[in-house]
């Protein structure tokens, strides 16, 4: 209570200070007074009565301080008075400060960024109840997640270490609410979905497993909220509605929780269906195809108790046991966990290097920025050394000091932080709602949460104190005696000191960050140069699945036709190809493929995995995929005839030795024996990283597919052909839902990656940039008026611009050498990481050591441009004068 | 050098009470004053660090103070004990009898009464 009362009357007093000191000084004059009035009448003289009162009351300053500190919160009222000091302080110099403020909001900035999109993509867990022991399935030394659905039930009903699997896929389809269709993006889940993964319904009612009775028996729609509230506006009556899926009619069943979007981190669909309608959906049905590893992805939850290692083993018996039953489809069916989200560690695995890396990166350049002020901060200090002496002398602590000055630096670094995440809250907000993909609903849910916040928080205070700390040894040894007796002392020693450390250390970082990006930009320059094998520009896409417009069986290549032959009498078109899935997007359907003297066709014994295509005859010609030996197809190729392909370089050295063994050449795939008529060029199939793949092309007519894209090979600019193109598809069937992108529009997918790669790493690289000439300006800058009265005396006795520029710059020089070398070398350690990403990114290039070393000079030159010039427009007789 | 007692300020701010206590409502200077001459020259305190103590007590509640008119008619701030300040006295008298008396009864004690 008594403290309590106190602590209060405290808290007043140190809010209303002036009236309180009024008080004390009269009763202090009354005291001394009084205590004279004594000393007289004992008789003293007046002079020395006063004197003896005087002494007798002690040091009156010495007793008001007390007082006060009684009176009020010393360590409130200080530190108000350390801001406030502080504020003036910076006020004072508001070039440093803002320098100050800017370097840091953009270094803090940078590092909340990539912090917050690596918080949403990879520390962030699915948004579903114990996320914690839900995991994804791997297959095979590949770690592949796709399985097939027959394996998918085996595995569901024979392991004993889930509570549940539930399994999902990723597919596009035509929705028709009315008289609009259009085509959306959705997941197809299996009917334990939702309940394997504890989500309860917003609003109306989920599937369930017991809805499935075989293909085609549960068409049930569940909508994500999102797409209920942007396609339904919030419309409650939607449960129960029936709408048309690919012109099949769908009962809309319920609405999701707004806080569940999924199981796929950067994918948001807009509804879900049950698997079992696949065939209603895809326009095919691989329920049964045990071979067909048509499923995304499996996952569920462990069972209490179970370890992952022990599920491990569950599975892997379930696996040996499928492929001693299944010879002929299943191999390798050894499995690892995963955690879902990003399937697995094939996207999840360079996301998480590239982001680890990232936010490797950011740190340095918040490290940087922290050397870069720490000398900042130390120049100041030395040249208030004079303020600070005088601050000892009349009895500061230097406890009292460093306060002082850590209260200068935190402030800085809030200010600078505050700026930071204020831009990165700006920027990651954008980042969220960003559709980078024309083609897909790929999205970065990077919405800034509570962790950025306090990441950031963190990051100012550590740096605070980093960059702080740089002038502790400096203050602790100052000696106010000598400091005021002499002006501030300069020691122009040869020794390292700590400033030139943090620089070299600075600079070497810098360094890095120039060197990681050049070689992004020119692997990034040097894939956008590569061949793909065929040729995207002055081609446009069109894409159609046939099935979301009901088309079956024998209709499905009959409309193929009519529309490539509708097409090629625009004039301006060339030639129109069709092809099932186009190479670089989204993946590739790969096939085991055997030699003709395999007798068992087990997938161990294969010969390669090959890439598949389905093409018309046309199509070699339209995506000018040259051909190099034999034929293409004809429209003769159909199912009457023998199966034919055509394959490429790589699969021809690979599978028959030479090119010309290949040609007439057989092998057998997909359970047929088929004939090679043509070798084409090599190409780029699933990614521009990827190294050659040996790849097959079929005959449409033979192997029929109902999704598929033309390629319109145009005499000049495609666009302008968009209106004509799109009016003869409709002219042919007007419900057919389909899309027209240029084919160097649709290529954005596949350059996605290392666009942003080159995108992330060139803005930390100018960042770098932009860090080391600061800080090598402030060096030389800070040197060079250090010894500006040296330099004059030189100059007075005779030295020459060369002689005066290397006394002032030597030494930057020196330390810019020597970090850029330093960070010459780690960048090119570091950048072995990004040859995972960039295509052909290797540190190995002439151009880029050249580039690194140039772009060193040159930010050399420019920071170190001003201070030279002042150094040289020394005038020795007015500097000597003045000093 | 030895130096003489310092003296601790919970120790002066129980001189202060027990002085308000005999003598009613005083001023800082007659408190000193006080003090002074019940310690004799044993005590030798610098009469400054009086007044942080005087607030301090003031803040706890133990003492008021209000102006009035010194000896030599000027204005002086005065002191006196409020009820609390009496309750607080009482409680720390107690307190440091006892610590007196077992302090003493140790400097009494000699070898053999504590075979």
């Amino acid at each position: 209570m008594k403290s309590l009362r106190r602590f209060v009357t405290r808290m007043v007093n140190s809010a209303t200070r002036r009236r309180n000191d009024e008080r004390l000084k009269e009763e202090i004059e009354e005291h001394i007074a009084l205590q004279t009035a004594e000393n007289l009448r004992a008789g003293l003289s007046p002079v020395e009565a006063r004197r003896q009162a005087m002494l007798k009351f002690g040091g009156v300053e010495t007793a008001k301080e007390d007082y006060r500190a009684e009176r009020g919160l010393q360590f409130v009222e200080n530190f108000a008075r350390d801001v406030r000091f502080a504020i003036r302080m910076l006020r004072k110099s508001p070039g440093f400060t803002a320098v100050a403020v800017v370097t840091l909001a953009v270094a803090i900035g940078a590092n909340a960024v990539v912090f917050g999109v690596l918080d949403a993509l990879i520390l962030r867990p699915l948004n579903v109840p114990h996320a914690e022991s839900l995991w994804g399935l791997e297959r095979g030394p590949d770690k592949a997640v796709n399985q097939s659905y027959p394996d998918y039930l085996d595995l569901r009903d024979r392991n004993r270490s889930f509570e549940d699997l539930a399994a999902y896929n990723v597919t596009q389809v035509g929705l028709d609410t009315g008289n609009n269709p259009s085509d959306f993006w959705i997941l197809e889940v299996t009917g334990n979905y939702f309940d394997a993964l504890g989500i309860h319904p917003y609003l109306g009612r989920f599937f369930h497993s017991s809805d499935e009775h075989g293909p085609n028996s549960a068409p049930y729609i569940v909508l994500t909220h999102a797409f209920w509230h942007s396609r339904f506006q919030d419309d409650r009556s939607v449960v129960g509605r029936i709408v048309q899926l690919n012109k099949h009619p769908f009962t809309i069943l319920g609405v999701a929780p707004p806080e569940f979007r999924g199981t796929l981190v950067f994918v948001s669909p807009d509804f879900w269906v049950p698997l079992v309608n696949q065939e209603q959906l895809e326009g095919v049905n691989v329920l049964n195809a045990r071979g067909n590893r048509g499923i995304l992805m499996v996952l569920g939850h462990l069972k209490a108790g179970v370890t992952p290692a022990q599920a491990v083993a569950d599975l892997n018996s379930i696996g040996f046991y499928l492929e001693k039953t299944y010879p002929k489809d299943d191999g390798q069916m050894t499995f690892s966990l995963t955690r879902p989200g990003l399937t697995g560690d094939w996207l999840g695995g360079p996301i998480k290097a590239f982001l680890t890396g990232l936010m490797l990166l950011a740190g340095l350049i918040l490290l940087a920025a922290c050397a870069n002020l720490g000398s900042l901060f130390a120049a100041r200090a030395a040249d208030r050394s004079r303020e600070l002496a005088v601050r000892l002398a009349l009895g500061a602590g230097p406890m009292r000091i460093l306060r002082q000055l850590f209260t200068e630096a935190m402030l800085v670094s809030l200010i600078g932080g505050a700026a930071g995440l204020w831009g990165s809250v700006v920027l990651l907000g954008g980042l969220s709602v960003w559709e980078p993909l024309p083609t897909a609903p790929v999205h970065i849910p990077a919405n800034p949460d509570a962790k950025v916040y306090v990441i950031a928080l963190l990051l100012s205070l550590a740096s605070a104190f980093l960059f702080g700390a740089v002038p502790v040894r400096q203050v602790l040894h100052t000696d106010p005696y000598r400091v005021i007796k002499s002006g501030s002392i300069t020691t122009v020693g040869r020794r390292v000191t700590v400033r030139d450390l943090l620089l070299v250390v600075q600079i070497a970082i810098c360094a890095v960050l120039v060197t990681s990006s050049m070689v992004a930009v020119r692997g990034l320059v040097r894939s956008l140069h590569s061949s793909f094998g065929f040729e995207p520009r002055n081609a446009m896409l069109v894409e159609t699945a046939l099935s979301m417009a009901g088309y079956r069986g024998d209709a499905v290549p009959t409309m193929q036709k009519r529309m490539i032959d509708a097409l090629e009498t625009i004039p301006n078109i060339k030639s129109v190809g069709l092809i099932d899935r186009l190479p670089l997007y989204y993946g590739a359907n790969s096939e085991t493929v055997f030699s003709d003297k395999t007798a068992d066709l087990r997938p161990a014994n294969g010969a390669a995995e090959a890439m598949v295509y389905k093409v018309s005859p046309e199509y070699f010609d339209a995506a000018r995929t040259s051909l190099l030996a034999g034929r293409t197809f004809t429209w003769h190729d159909d199912k009457s005839s023998p199966r034919v392909a055509v394959v490429n370089r790589e699969f021809a050295s690979k599978i028959f030795g030479s090119a010309d063994n290949a040609i007439g050449g057989y092998y057998n795939a997909d359970g047929s024996r088929i004939q090679v008529v043509g070798i084409v060029e090599d190409g780029k199939y699933a990614s521009l990283a990827e190294d050659p793949q040996p790849a097959m092309f079929f005959p449409i007519l033979q192997s029929p597919s109902s999704q598929a894209a033309l390629v319109v090979r145009s005499n000049g600019d495609p666009q302008q052909l968009a209106a004509a193109i799109k009016s003869t598809v409709q002219g042919l069937d007007a419900g057919l839902p389909f899309g027209i992108h240029t084919w160097s529009h649709e290529l954005e997918s596949a350059l996605f990656p290392s666009r942003m790669a080159t995108l992330s790493l060139g803005v930390l690289g100018a960042m770098g940039a932009m860090l080391s000439i600061t800080g090598i300006f402030g060096m030389a800058a800070y040197s060079v008026s250090k010894r500006l009265r040296e330099l004059g005396i030189r100059m007075a006795l005779g030295a020459q611009r060369k002689e005066i520029l290397q006394a002032a710059l030597g030494r930057a020089f020196k330390l810019l050498a020597f970090g850029s070398a330093a960070g010459l070398f780690l960048g090119i350690l570091a950048s072995r990481v990004l040859a995972s990403i960039v295509y052909q990114a290797t540190p190995r290039d002439p151009l880029v050591l050249a580039g690194v070393v140039l772009a060193m000079s040159l930010l050399g030159l420019l920071a170190t441009w001003i201070p030279a010039q002042r150094a040289l427009s020394v005038d020795p007789a007015i500097l000597l004068r003045e000093e | 050098m030895k130096q003489k007692t310092d003296v601790l300020q919970g120790t002066l701010a129980l001189m202060v009470l027990k002085t308000l206590d005999v003598l009613g409502s005083l001023h800082g200077y007659g408190i000193a004053r006080r003090i002074e001459q019940i310690s004799g020259d044993l005590l030798a305190v610098n009469q400054g660090t009086l007044y942080p103590v005087l607030l301090k007590l003031e803040q706890e509640g133990a003492i008021a103070s209000e102006w009035g008119a010194s000896e030599n008619n000027r204005r002086a701030r005065f002191y006196r004990l409020t009820r609390e300040g009496r309750k607080q006295l009482q409680l720390e008298t107690q307190d440091w009898e006892q610590t007196a008396a077992i302090i003493g009864r140790f400097f009494e004690a000699k070898a053999e009464d504590l075979s």
